[in-house]
Formats: C-alpha cells, structure tokens, sequence
C-alpha cells in the first residue's frame, strides 16, 4: 500500500503511467472502433495530416490510413514487448536463482554462459536470429527476449547472494525447507523490487528493438508496425516528412512512458538507493 | 607484479577466444537450423538458383559429410579466415568485410569519443547545478534522447540538416565524383562523419549523461569530500578533483560494455546514411539473404566486442592498480 501510495505521489511517473493506460486501451479497443485492416488502401496516397476529416494524419505512400496504422502499430509493440520480457524473465530468473543460491560451480557455469550472450553484439545477434528463421511474430518476440535476458540473470543472481545467508533463509533451511521451497517462497519474493523495476525498462528497450528490426525490413510481413511504417517511408522522407515523423513520436512517447514508470517505481520500491531522497 | 598483469591478460584473451569458438559453433548450427538446404541457404537469394556456385559452396563446406565432420571443416575455415564468397559481390566474406570495417571503426570511433565527451560534460554541469534549470534542462534532455529510436533520429537530423538546411551531407562517407587528397580529402570525410557519428553518439550521451549525474550526486555525499570542504577546499577544486575523479569510474566501466551496442546502433545508422562500413553490409546481406554475409558480419562484429573488451582491461590494469585481478 506504502509502494503504491508513494508512487501516486510522483507526478512525472503518473504521467508515463496515464501514457501507458491510454496506449493499453487503444491497443485493445482500437481495432474495434478501427474496423478492417491497416493494410487497405482508403483514399489517395500522400494526403497530409489535418487536412481530410476522415483520415486525420492523412494517407501514406500507398494511401493507407496512417492513423489506422499507428492503431494497430501499437498491439504488436506492446504485445511483442511485453510478452518478450515476460520470456526473458523466464530464461533470467531461474538462471539467476540457480547460480547465487548454489554458488561454486554451478555459478561459475552459468555465469560463463551468460556472459557469452552479453559479449555478443546484441541487436546483431537478434538480426541474425529473426532472418534465418523468417520474420514473424513469434521469431521477432523470441529473438528479443534473447538478447535481453543476460541482465536480469545477472541482478537476480546479486539478490541471491546477498540474500542467501540472512537469517530467515538459514530458518528456513534448519526447518528442513527444500531448495525449491526457499528459492520460490523465501528469497525470491524478497528480491521482486529491483525485477520489477528492470523489467519496466526491459519492456521499452523491447519496443526500441522490435521497431528497430522492422525499420530494417524484419518486421512480420502480415503486421503493421511503426518501425515497418517509418521503414517504408523513408525514401519519400524529402516529399512527405511526416510519414516518417508521426511513428517515431508515437514510439518516443511509448518508450519514455515506461522509463517514467520505471525510474519512479524504483524511487518508491528503493528508496534508500533513488539519490533524489535527501538534500 | 607485471607477471600477474600478463597472467590476467592472457586469461582474459583465451576467455575471448573461447566466446568466438562458441559464436562460430552457434552459427554453424543456425545455419543448419534455417528452413532449407544449407547451401541454398548460405548461397542467399541471389545464389540460390546457380548449380556451379551451390557445388562450390557444398565442396567447401564438405555439405554431404557427416555433421561432425562439416563442424570440424566449419571451424577450421574460421580459424584460417575462410568464411566463404559472396555470390553477389563474387568475393570472400572475410575480405569484403574487411574492406569495409575502417569505415565502421572510424564511425564508432568518433560516436564513441563524441558522446563520453559530451555526455560527461553534462552529467558535470547537472550535478554541479543540480536543482536548478541547467539540471532539469540536462535530465529533461537525456531522457527524451534516451528513449528516441535511433534510425529515427538519423532520419530526422539528415531532414533538418541535409534536407532543409542544407549543411552537411546525409548520404556515403565522401562526396561522389570528387576526387580530393590529402586534407581535402580528410575535410570532406569529416563533414560526412558529422550527422552519422552525432545521432550515433547522441543516445549514448543521453547514457552517459545520467550516469555521471547520478555518480557524481552520489559520491558529493561521501565523507572525504565533507572533509575536503571541511578543509576550506575551494569548491569547484572539490568538485573536479575530489568528486568527478571518483565518479568516473562507474561511467567508464560502463563505456567498456557499450562496444556492442555501438556495433548493433552502427547497424541503423550505417543503413540511414549509406555509411559504408560493416553496418551498411550486414542490411544488404539481409536484403539480399545473403546468410553467409550475414553470419560473417555477425561474427567479426562479436570479435570486435571481444577485442575491445581485452584493450578495455589492459588500460584497466595500467590505469588503476587498485583492480583485483
């Protein structure tokens, strides 16, 4: 209650907050209201915004409706990034557990692993991964969560270790408790704070990458996305800037939202370590 | 002393080799994973339908031995350079690569230098005046830089810079039908550089930024500056000597992990700017389903990390003898 009464305290995280519902809502509701596909061709192509009522941000290269694609842009962003760090947590928690609650060799093994993935250039390597097996939803989500896994092994495996030998955990143990049992049930629910806010921060990282790799041509070829839009826009950037610009607004807005949230769930999960406490 | 420096260093250099050994290893397997033969695969859209060339591709890869066999022929290629051709540019991977990696070196470079540069500077100006205007100009600043997409930002600095101002140029590394030398020649390369290198280096500013920030207001409140000011010490002397000293280091070593992305945001911008380095391959590679490129490029640019990581240590080493080895 304590967490969630500071948090509404702070104005600018409320903000991202209010940001972030709104995009939810129109990523659920706006194909309802939106109905067919972004993909059809309404009217003339290159009518600027503002200038027919029916199709306010105008049309693009192809006259489709730009509004109607910033629409549907917003499902799969929010869709692919959040289902991509859902997976990430599940690759980098388990691993992080493991290695700071064991230690000895099985750290050092998992560790080893885990720095591999971290020396690799990771955009590269989600480059790679979504061309060979072919640009969809599920190898971009993937592909993604790969790459971004490595971190949240890292800070879980450090609550591990500052965690294993507090007192209630060696209770736990004398108890007769299971590893499991003190992995999922002691040590784990003490350590959600520094989760959650990375993985606020994971989720708009995903979004710069997934607009990233359809901005190259790696997007699902039956999706529309905002990198796919800006992608597609950028040869006609000189005759109509806009086509480019309103998709990238729309992502800026998106992904600075998060970091809202994220930098103020982590001054009201951690205070001690926000640095805007004192003085 | 020095024994247990070289020691370290060679420690670390068999753990980069050994990274390679798994990246070349993953590849190997990725392509065999692909939907596909594997030549056909490697050989890209391009090259797929000429017979001559799949044979060639599946003579050097030893395609219809047995897969241990073709793992052992794969890595020992790797460990002799040997990545295969391209079918498009008729050439070997490793060559082209290397034809174009000066471009991407000098990019990164000067993305790199540009954003520690800057970034530190206003990471020291916002918590020199923290609290007041430049501090929220600066984190306002960072935070929106922080989260704008890269290839957009390339976009919209190339409109406003090439487009509608008319001050420097957005396409290639020199002027085209021009042919300068000497200064000229370094002139006209470095006008080039600008936009590139600038929304390069502009997200990691916005990093570098904050982190500085944050270290040096963190590390304001440890007890040796209290002292440090107890003493009468002039406060911009405690403000570069004592803190921004001590609040570096964080922000370096985070500079030292950045390799990768640098790599990964090349990639973008490279493709914006028609910049002609390992970038600018790996989107015609993709284009062209070019995999043997690609997993070339990807490979080389992960040796690179690897590389820059090891420099990274040895100054380190050389730099703060306080690092345990």
């Amino acid at each position: 209650m304590n967490i969630i009464k500071t948090l509404s305290q702070n104005k600018v995280a409320m903000v991202g907050f209010a940001v972030l519902v709104m995009l939810i809502l129109v990523a659920v509701l706006g194909p309802y209201v939106y109905e067919g596909t972004p993909w059809k061709m309404v009217q003339r192509p290159f009518i600027p915004p503002f200038e027919n009522s029916s199709y306010l941000l105008g049309t693009d290269i192809l006259g489709r409706d730009v509004l109607a694609g910033l629409i549907y842009g917003t499902r799969i962003s929010l869709l692919v990034s959040f289902v991509s760090t859902v997976i990430a947590l599940l690759i980098g928690i388990p691993l992080g557990a493991y290695a700071g609650y064991f230690g000895g060799w099985v750290d050092e093994v998992l560790m080893r692993f885990t720095e591999i993935f971290q020396t690799v250039p990771s955009f590269a390597l989600a480059i790679v991964l979504v061309a060979i097996f072919e640009p969809s939803v599920y190898s971009i989500t993937g592909a993604i969560a790969l790459v971004s896994w490595p971190p949240v092994a890292r800070l879980v495996r450090g609550e591990f270790l500052r965690l294993r030998n507090q007192e209630y955990v060696l209770a736990a143990k004398l108890n007769g408790q299971s590893n499991r049992n003190i992995i999922l049930k002691e040590i784990l629910p003490n350590s959600l704070s520094p989760i959650i806010v990375l993985a606020s921060l994971m989720v708009a990282t995903a979004i710069l990458l997934e607009s990233s790799l359809a901005f190259l041509g790696l997007g699902d070829p039956e999706i529309m996305s905002w990198g796919y839009m800006i992608g597609s826009s950028r040869t006609v950037i000189r005759q109509a800037w806009w086509l480019s610009f309103i998709p990238g607004v729309a992502i800026a807005v998106t992904v600075l939202a998060l970091n809202l949230l994220g930098e103020g769930l982590n001054d009201a999960l951690n205070p001690k370590l926000s640095g805007k406490r004192e003085s | 002393m020095s024994i247990k420096i070289l020691l370290y260093i060679a420690g670390r250099a068999v753990k980069g080799l050994l990274v390679l050994l798994v990246i070349a290893v993953f590849n190997f397997f990725l392509i065999r994973a692909a939907p596909g033969d594997p030549a056909q695969v490697m050989a890209g859209e391009a090259g797929a339908t000429d017979e001559v060339f799949l044979q060639q591709l599946r003579e050097q890869f030893g395609l219809d031995q047995p897969l241990y066999y073709q793992l052992w022929v794969y890595i020992n290629n790797m460990l002799h350079f040997d990545m295969g051709i391209t079918y498009r540019q008729q050439m070997p991977v490793f060559d082209l690569i290397m034809d174009r990696m000066p471009a991407t070196l000098l990019l990164t470079g000067a993305a790199f230098v540009l954003s520690l540069l800057l970034g530190v500077l206003a990471g020291v100006v916002a918590a020199a005046k923290h609290r007041k205007w430049p501090d929220s100009a600066i984190t306002v600043a960072a935070l929106v830089f922080y989260a704008t997409p890269l290839f957009w930002l390339a976009m919209m600095a190339s409109l406003l810079f090439s487009v509608y101002l008319d001050w420097l140029p957005s396409f290639g590394m020199q002027t085209v039908g021009e042919d300068f030398a000497g200064w000229d020649k370094v002139r006209d390369i470095g006008i080039h550089l600008v936009l590139p290198a600038a929304t390069l280096g502009l997200f990691f500013t916005a990093v570098y930024a904050r982190m500085t920030r944050t270290s040096m207001i963190e590390t304001s409140r440890l007890d040796f500056v209290k002292t440090a000011k107890a003493k009468g010490m002039k406060p911009s002397r405690v403000l570069y000597r004592h803190v921004l000293r001590n609040a570096l280091l964080p922000v370096v070593t985070l500079a030292g992990l950045q390799a990768g992305q640098l790599i990964g945001g090349a990639v973008l911008t490279e493709t914006v700017f028609a910049w002609p380095g390992i970038g600018r391959l790996m989107f015609d590679a993709l284009f062209q389903r070019d995999y043997n490129l690609l997993l070339g490029v990807f490979f080389i640019s992960s040796a690179m990390v690897v590389l820059f990581n090891l420099i990274t240590d040895v100054i380190y080493c050389v730099v703060d003898p306080r690092i345990e080895l």
